[in-house]
């Protein structure tokens, strides 16, 4: 992989004789298969999004499969008036949570894969198992800890955190990615006379826009999706999005099923954005050497 | 002097990682295994009102001796099976088809991708209704779809099985990381230089010969990444289970969810018990491969 | 290709700039606690429902009662407490209590008791004159060691069934019948089963156990059942056998998606007509008026069949934590859960009845009256299921044996084996 790396993947050009050859069969074939699969993704998307446009008798299990009696927003209304709030702190927590840990990961990365001094494998070994430890284990002292430390409750903590617990993996990927940028480019920099800042500002931190973006993304999405740290360290007035639809979807006396799912589906929508407008890049970024075994 | 220059410059830069995670990850966890070995166990111990005394390794043997906590552990055997063999089948598969170039290719791509967007909070809330147990006239979800189609017989009672109910709940989580894995796949087939495929093809080889014996072989390695991320998410099965399921239900009972169950009933000692098996088992699993990608850094 | 990563890239540099611009405007607009003046912070589930009308009732009672003091809203949902309590424990551990919090009065308090974690508020039951306001076998089972923990803001009713008429005549049964014992019940069950309905409705675990509890309470009676949680009466003996043999059996008239319901989504099967019969406390009242439905003709209710007559009850309380960061918010707090005006307007909203024994019966709903009057009357046994007979890791190990049997990994001995090793600790 050269490394000027592309963001999208390459659409690789076939000889037309050879597509024209295998036409039929095989070709239709693979898009039955295709199209089987993808009805069989959207089958809860379809649940969702049909109950979420029904009134309330009519959102009942029972009726999982039909189409609304009457289409209905009420329930988007509804769900966007206890939502809306939450999904702005969530933005204000992912944001800065996402770029500092993304940042601090690619300062890592670039130090573990270049400077090889000793025991840098070992020093890498330990970042990254931090990936796997179950959170749960630690939560009683964590807690604690956050408290002695002083931060703030809600959006702060939850910023803390997800920078700190998203460090390993961030490292992960930017280590990997940055093992396959040749060493000339960054010999060549260092001959220049360049310092180990400089190089990482002017020649490293150009190319790695495509792990940037596979960073980003995963960091984004799985503090956006994060439940647990959410129920420890925020409450429903200050916590982010996901507590504010578990209270929605399991809080209520009378069960609102029509109010749950838009909210499931408006709580989703910020992460479904960024994959369905970003997801071309995801797969070039993690093209780019980031899953190398 | 010379020395000082080459090793400061980049300790600094990563002292404030090395820093933040010796406290969070490594001190907490050392916290853990000792809370594990006391016999912490009521709520005045918990408080610091009364004494914890050292028992050593005596929860550990309790609760591997317990048939509770064996039932936890088949069926985490039993979840992280199938949760693996699925991701990585249909991750597969979907980037085997999506793999030559073809029209709406995209959208395919992004439909497959999308469930990895949804939180587990907010799928759960679909999926308990799609995973009902009620069957015949009473069914609903996924069972009464089978009946909509034709398909009756494939109706079952889910999750609510003792013996390998925890497999159902592992389909959400199919749904949810098989794009992950197909993206992952579709990433390594692209990376496999064209020169190669070319070859092949000029020695006149089938397109399945191609794929057989020249692309797959090179996909080792994005396996083994696929495996230990999914791997490690499953051990961790946590959220989704509490979403569909209750935590109190013994048929998916996991360790992750003995250990919330144990911190509930004031037992600490136990459930940091639990904590630290679950690590042990992450570390088994894990070790080996920050090893082998340690010993491919060096070469 | 590289003209659209620097467009994407782009896009997305504006679209961070754009966050951090809202993050900056809206960062100061959270509720930071106001510096002067006192505060106190409320912690409880009741973020929803009728629980949520009946918090801002007494809220609305407690400005009026105390308008200097502000009322901060620590409510928690989710899971009948479970999120709610798992935090509190937390926070109590880390001596970062709230002002107040809401507990089930009883067994479930000794836990926070014995940690330590408790302030005796005997003094304000002398203070506010409550030690005659409330009945006094209420009072007893607040009282540890001389020392009472907490003030009850409600009661609630478990042993309450609650049936829809016409599922009832559909099979071809007296909608108005009552039933003497748990059997007789059954036999109607049977005739519901033939009818193609749900005869009982039930949800996840703990709803299980709160059936199983008042089966227990049917079998036993009320000195049995008592005696059942301070070791008088044994857990491996024959009367329990046959009341967990009833349990068994009752079981097997209910709906096979059980587990994944929690008790809403089982007292609404009742509400639809798809069942016939639901066990469940009498906050239930709440989700059919909420439903617009209408006693004696939507729906019936009488006590499970072989309790009549004995009330088996729960109560909200609230305490006063140690370390308090305001604690004289939380006396004034206090004062208004205490106080007849704070009881009246909280229980007329939830649907409970009042802790207070000179409360206005007229005041209240139709159901409500007859649950003042029995509690008036009735003898007074502590719901397992609720906390109010043992402490939490008791009814934890309880739930695990119930849930262990009813998905038929454990025969009925086996159960009946856990049970009496769980009462042993």
């Amino acid at each position: 992989m050269t490394a000027s790396t592309l963001t999208a993947p390459p659409e690789r050009q076939v000889p037309p004789t050879a597509t024209r050859s295998r036409f039929s069969v095989g070709r239709t074939a693979r898009y039955a298969l295709l199209l089987f699969f993808l009805v069989l993704v959207l089958i809860p998307v379809y649940v969702l999004l049909v109950t979420s446009f029904k009134g309330a008798g009519d959102a009942a299990p029972s009726r999982a499969w039909n189409l609304p009696q009457v289409w209905t927003l009420e329930n988007w209304q509804l769900a966007w008036e206890t939502l809306s709030p939450a999904i702005v702190r969530t933005l204000q927590m992912v944001v800065p949570a996402a770029l500092i840990s993304s940042f601090l990961g690619s300062i890592n990365g670039f130090v573990l894969s270049r400077w090889r001094f000793r025991g840098a494998d070992l020093v890498f070994t330990l970042i990254l198992f931090g990936m796997f430890i179950p959170y749960q284990a630690v939560m009683i002292p964590l807690s604690q800890l956050v408290i002695d430390l002083g931060i703030p409750s809600g959006i702060p903590s939850l910023i803390l955190l997800h920078v700190i617990y998203g460090l390993p993996i961030t490292t992960l990927i930017f280590r990997n990615y940055y093992e396959s940028v040749p060493n000339e480019l960054i010999e060549a920099a260092r001959i220049d006379g360049a310092g180990m800042l400089r190089t990482y500002g002017s020649v490293v931190l150009p190319l790695s826009i495509p792990s940037f973006v596979v960073v980003l993304i995963w960091q984004f999405t799985s503090a956006w999706n994060d439940f647990l740290f959410a129920v420890f360290f925020s409450s429903s007035q200050n916590g982010p999005v996901t507590l504010a639809l578990n209270n929605l979807a399991n809080g209520a006396l009378l069960q609102n099923y029509g109010v749950s799912m838009s909210g499931a589906l408006l709580a989703s929508l910020p992460t479904l954005l960024v994959y369905i407008l970003l997801g071309k890049y995801f797969i070039g970024g993690l093209m780019s050497g980031s899953v190398k075994g | 002097m010379r020395t000082y220059k080459r090793w400061l410059p980049p300790l600094l830069l990563i002292s404030p990682t090395l820093v933040l995670l010796s406290v969070f990850v490594y001190g907490l966890l050392a916290v853990n295994v000792q809370t594990s070995m006391t016999d912490n166990h009521t709520s005045a111990q918990a408080a610091g009102v009364e004494p914890s005394v050292f028992v050593g390794l005596q929860n550990y043997l309790d609760l591997l001796g317990s048939d509770s906590f064996q039932h936890s552990l088949k069926n985490l055997l039993l979840y992280t099976v199938v949760f693996l063999v699925g991701t990585m089948a249909f991750g597969f598969l979907w980037a085997w088809l999506l793999d030559r170039p073809m029209r709406f290719e995209g959208i395919f791509r992004s439909v497959y991708l999308f469930p990895m967007a949804v939180s587990f909070v907010a799928s759960g809330v679909v999926w308990r209704w799609l995973l009902n147990s009620n069957q015949g006239e009473q069914a609903s979800g996924l069972n009464r779809l089978f009946q909509i189609v034709g398909l009756d017989f494939l109706q079952n009672n889910w999750w609510n099985n003792n013996s390998v109910g925890i497999t159902a709940i592992a389909i959400p989580a199919i749904w949810q990381l098989s794009g992950y894995v197909m993206a992952l796949f579709l990433a390594g087939f692209r990376g496999i230089p064209e020169e190669l495929r070319e070859a092949a093809r000029v020695d006149g080889a089938t397109e399945w010969k191609l794929y057989r014996h020249v692309l797959f072989p090179q996909l080792g390695p994005v396996a083994l990444s696929a495996v230990v991320i999914i791997g490690h998410m499953s051990l961790k099965a946590f959220d989704l289970i509490m979403a569909i399921s209750k935590p109190a239900n013994y048929q998916t009972k996991v360790p992750a969810i003995d250990m919330y169950q144990l911190k509930a009933s004031f037992d600490y000692a136990s459930s940091a018990a639990v904590g630290s098996i679950l690590l042990v088992i992450v570390a088994v699993l894990i070790i080996p491969y920050l090893v082998h990608l340690a010993r491919e850094g060096r070469r | 290709m590289r003209r659209v990563s620097k467009a994407a890239l782009t896009a997305a540099l504006a679209a961070t700039a754009l966050t951090f611009s809202l993050a900056a405007c809206s960062d100061d607009e959270g509720d930071k606690p106001d510096a002067a003046g006192s505060e106190v912070e409320v912690f409880t589930w009741w973020a929803s429902g009728s629980e949520k009308l009946g918090l801002d009732a007494l809220v609305k009672v407690f400005n009026t009662q105390h308008p200097d003091v502000k009322f901060v809203n620590g409510a928690v949902a989710g899971g009948a407490g479970s999120a709610a309590k798992e935090l509190l424990q937390t926070r109590l551990q880390q001596k970062n209590p709230p002002d107040t919090f809401q507990a089930h009065a009883g067994a479930e308090l000794t836990d926070y008791i014995k940690a330590g974690q408790l302030q005796d508020v005997s003094n304000l039951y002398d203070e506010f004159k409550l030690r005659d306001a409330f009945p006094a076998d209420l009072v007893n089972r607040l009282t540890v060691d001389g020392k009472i923990y907490s003030i009850p803001s409600n009661i609630h009713r478990a042993n309450v069934v609650w049936a829809n008429p016409s599922v009832l005549t559909g099979a071809g049964l007296d909608a108005t019948a009552t039933y003497a014992t748990i059997a007789d019940w059954m036999t109607a069950m049977d005739k519901i089963k033939a009818s193609g309905k749900t005869p009982l409705s039930v949800a996840t675990t703990w709803t299980q156990v709160h059936l199983l509890e008042t089966v227990l309470l049917a079998e036993l009676g009320v000195d049995g059942y008592s005696g059942l949680w301070d070791g008088t009466t044994a857990w491996d003996g024959a009367d329990v056998t046959g009341a967990l043999t009833t349990f068994q059996k009752l079981m097997s008239y209910t709906n096979t998606d059980r587990d994944g319901l929690d008790w809403p989504e089982a007292t609404q099967l009742v509400m639809d007509g798809q069942a016939a019969f639901n066990v469940m406390g009498d906050w239930a009242v709440a989700a059919f008026e909420e439903a617009d439905k209408t006693a004696g003709t939507d729906f019936t209710y009488f006590p499970v069949p072989g309790t009549d007559g004995v009330f088996d009850f729960l109560a909200d309380s609230f305490t006063l934590p140690v370390g308090a960061p305001h604690p004289d918010g939380a006396k004034a707090w206090l004062e208004t859960v205490g106080s007849l005006d704070g009881q009246t307007a909280f229980n007329k909203a939830k649907g409970s009845i009042p802790a207070r024994t000179d409360a206005k019966a007229s005041d209240f709903s139709e159901y409500q009256q007859t649950a003042i009057t029995s509690f008036g009357q009735d003898k007074i046994v502590s719901s397992l299921a609720h906390g109010a007979a043992t402490p939490i890791a008791w009814l934890n190990k309880i739930s695990e044996a119930t849930s262990k049997f009813t998905t038929g990994a454990t025969d009925l001995a086996g159960f009946q084996a856990e049970l009496a090793t769980a009462a042993q600790g």
